[in-house]
């Protein structure tokens, strides 16, 4: 699958394509889809995804492919959309990546392959997530399970535990060369955090729908409902059930708390609780389905927290018709670890940013509803562990805040399940597995990890690119047999 | 040994035998194999009815791995449970998943004192049982509003050295509450090592508060509002000793001394007036199936005529 260097058939000389300004993304209007949740970005159309497409500048040694956690050939599959072959850089992108259609949607990109392109120094940088998307919507529309390339099989089956970002990559690269491959979800449905986690307005569950049926027409089994450590233990798999090798991705999982007073209120939820209503369970389309949400119409809602988690809360929370969004960040707007388009869509929206604000004490009507936060604001001190500068509590500065819900997103610690059911799976002073950092292998003979059950919360792009790295692992162990 | 996927389309959790054990409770004997094979006592289910259904936990009474049946006992009493009570043997579910939440301690600590409130009954039993093969002498303490609402009285003799039995209005056995009957006990002497409560939100503070002066342990087994099982989304946070714990993960057994069932009772009020609206459109369609249906009969009766 590899393609010898051509010379580039781009038709503008590259001083010029410098000059060239980075297409725009078509987007809902900012008041219209603050009320709905239909996607923001529209994608974009051929032509202009290949005037975007001219304006890479073809480097020798690209950045944007040494930056990508999976290592997308970014110029190559480029440069074949400015040749019009739009098909053939979807397969070029499928050589690294599985899911395409996912990572142009929500990638950080800014932080990985756009980050370090050469066009940022004259300007904007080539669109690389834009592009991506483009093509992986039109291989979609294109579809044709014929252009599936699949090694011949091997014999070796592996179990995938947990169908999010990195369970879904291990077991596309798997089933490529030739393994069988079963993945095990524990909801109803498959997409682990893209299903539960990501809001229809930034990623349409048909897509993730079409991303997995993708790996259905691959050979990949997929068994909805089971809980491994609860309804299937590892060592079932890896002794009853005749597994060969086991992929752990079972994420981040129990979300945290503050620890401060009036948690437990009514109208205080975890950001995972807030989204999986929403999400998972289309809480938003009360009563058609089932799942209740508290009424938001003219309430005043917080989300607590500035990753794209919270971001996600709170943006869904104006869609349920919230009077005032508020997000609550105790660093700011710089240390924000959400990604850059979010910010901005969400302030469009009507957002309202308070950083460098923390709240003390959820406030309480008496009767175990919320009616308020008391926040104190900060300023930034020395930086801490993270190299990020630490908050620093200003005395006397409390004010409460009223609101009828509060979000809290301020992270998650390891869910146990899956390492108090497995004997000899080491785990670190956190509880999260202790993997490899290049074969993702675990304590234990066969069983790999990764994703966020191994570095705590991090992006879906760094769960693919751990579970990059486990199928070279496990591929590796079943074709070599050592540990 | 092989087992066969679960995975939709390729699974459905069949219904092989459903049948009212009392007004508004039936028992649903399940096709899960994974599920039968795991499950120990303490431990429940979660379920999705449809499509459009919300996730609810429920008790599981008993399993049997050979038959790859699981058993669950049902009461009606939002839209979700009478919706499923609707179902007969034959039927399908959609989803459902588990064993979820910690067994109980299994172990002979001498005298247990096994207290099924209603329906929580069903949550009792198989820990009754299981302490009793552990060499436990188990005497238990069944209630109901009625006598109707007395279940499992003839599997809780089976495994109980001595059961009581209450009734709040007298119509069946003795007049009064299961803590007059715990009083009693405690009141005559009785060594008890431990009491296990499962019930209403109620019956299980009362237990807690009589035993708390005691110093017995005691065992509860809660029911707050949950999505996942997994510890995923941390709806099921109750308040134990001023700090937040998962019933799905951490429990759903806890020490009764140290649960605030306050809060309990406050967190599960949450969706009051979404699950009443919930269960009047459900009324109300069946209403008008029921008109839908009496329609039909008449204007096929007419035809008939004709």
């Amino acid at each position: 699958m590899t393609t010898t260097p051509t010379k580039s058939k781009n038709p503008v000389p590259n001083k010029e394509r410098i000059k060239m300004p980075r297409q725009h993304m078509p987007e809902q209007p900012a008041l219209e889809r603050a009320k709905q949740f239909t996607e923001v970005n529209l994608g974009y159309p051929e032509e202009v995804a290949r005037q975007e497409a001219i304006r890479c500048l073809e480097c020798a040694k690209p950045t944007c492919t040494k930056d990508c956690p999976v290592g997308v050939k970014v110029k190559e599959f480029v440069q074949l959309i400015v040749e019009g072959n739009y098909l053939g850089a979807a397969a070029k992108i499928r050589e690294d990546n599985v899911l395409p259609a996912i990572t142009g949607r929500v990638c950080p990109q800014e932080d990985h392959c756009e980050g370090g392109c050469l066009l940022c120094k004259r300007g904007e940088s080539l669109g690389i997530g834009y592009l991506e998307r483009f093509v992986a919507d039109y291989e979609q529309q294109h579809f044709d399970s014929k252009n599936i390339v699949k090694a011949p099989p091997t014999g070796k089956k592996v179990a995938v535990v947990g169908s999010g970002p990195s369970g879904l990559t291990v077991a596309g690269d798997l089933v490529q060369r030739g393994h069988q491959v079963h993945v095990f979800e524990a909801l109803h449905e498959v997409g682990g955090v893209l299903v539960y986690g990501i809001p229809e307005f930034r990623l349409p569950k048909k897509i993730i729908r079409e991303q997995v049926d993708y790996m259905r027409a691959m050979g990949v089994e997929f068994e909805t409902d089971v809980v491994v450590g609860r309804t299937v233990t590892i060592d079932e798999l890896l002794e009853e059930e005749g597994y060969d090798a086991v992929f752990i991705g079972t994420g981040a999982g129990l979300p945290q708390f503050m620890g401060i007073p009036g948690e437990h209120l009514n109208g205080v939820y975890s950001a995972n609780e807030f989204l999986t209503r929403i999400n998972l369970m289309h809480a938003y389309e009360f009563p058609k389905y089932d799942e209740p949400m508290v009424d938001f119409r003219g309430k005043d809602v917080a989300v607590i927290g500035g990753g794209n988690t919270a971001l996600d809360a709170i943006r869904s929370a104006l869609r349920l018709g919230a009077r005032k969004a508020y997000v609550l960040y105790r660093r700011s707007e710089v240390e924000m670890p959400a990604r850059l388009e979010e910010v901005k869509h969400a302030k469009q929206e009507g957002i309202e940013f308070q950083v460098l604000t923390a709240p003390v004490e959820f406030l309480s009507d008496g009767k175990g509803w919320l009616t308020g936060a008391r926040c104190i604001k900060m300023e930034l001190g020395e930086p801490d562990a993270s190299g990020r500068r630490r908050p620093v509590e200003i005395k006397g500065s409390e004010f409460d805040l009223p609101l009828s819900v509060a979000v809290i997103a301020i992270g998650t610690s390891a869910n146990p399940i899956v390492q108090s059911t497995t004997p000899g799976l080491n785990t670190n002073k956190k509880g999260y597995i202790e993997a490899d950092a290049t074969s993702q292998r675990t304590s234990r003979k066969g069983v790999f990890a990764g994703g966020d059950i191994v570095t705590g919360s991090a992006t879906v792009i760094l769960a693919m690119g751990a579970g990059r790295r486990a199928a070279k692992g496990i591929h590796d162990y079943l074709t070599a047999g050592d540990w | 040994m092989t087992i066969k996927a679960e995975s939709k389309g390729a699974f459905v959790f069949k219904i092989v035998h459903a049948e009212f054990i009392a007004p508004g409770i039936k028992r649903f004997i399940i096709e899960a194999p994974r599920i039968a094979r795991k499950q120990r006592p303490g431990q429940f289910v979660i379920i999705r009815i449809n499509e459009n259904g919300e996730r609810i936990p429920l008790t599981i009474e008993r399993s049997d791995p050979e038959k790859g049946t699981v058993n669950i006992v049902v009461q009606s009493i939002g839209k979700t449970t009478h919706l499923l009570n609707s179902l007969n043997t034959g039927d399908s579910i959609m989803d459902i998943v588990g064993p979820l939440g910690k067994p109980s301690e299994i172990a002979n600590f001498g005298t247990v004192v096994a207290i099924g409130g209603g329906v929580g009954t069903a949550m009792a039993y198989p820990t009754a049982a299981a302490m009793k093969r552990a060499g436990n002498r188990v005497i238990t303490i069944l209630g109901g509003r009625n006598k109707d609402l007395v279940i499992l009285e003839r599997e809780m003799r089976e495994v109980s050295d001595t059961v009581f039995v209450t009734t709040d209005d007298g119509s069946y056995a003795d007049k009064g509450l299961v803590t007059d009957k715990l009083r009693q006990l405690i009141e005559n002497g009785t060594r008890i090592d431990l009491v296990l409560a499962v019930g209403p939100i109620p019956m299980m503070r009362a237990v807690a508060d009589m035993t708390r002066k005691e110093k017995i342990h005691t065992m509860v087994s809660l029911n707050p509002i949950m999505i996942d099982g997994t510890g995923m989304c941390g709806g099921c946070r109750v308040l134990v000793e001023g700090k937040s714990e998962f019933a799905c993960v951490d429990g759903p057994e806890f020490d009764a001394h140290r649960v605030d069932f306050a809060v309990l009772v406050q967190r599960n009020s949450m969706y009051r007036d979404a699950e009443k609206r919930s269960m009047d459109d459900y009324k109300c369609q069946l209403e008008k199936a029921k008109n839908g249906a009496i329609h039909e009969e008449l204007t096929s009766a007419l035809e008939a005529k004709r």
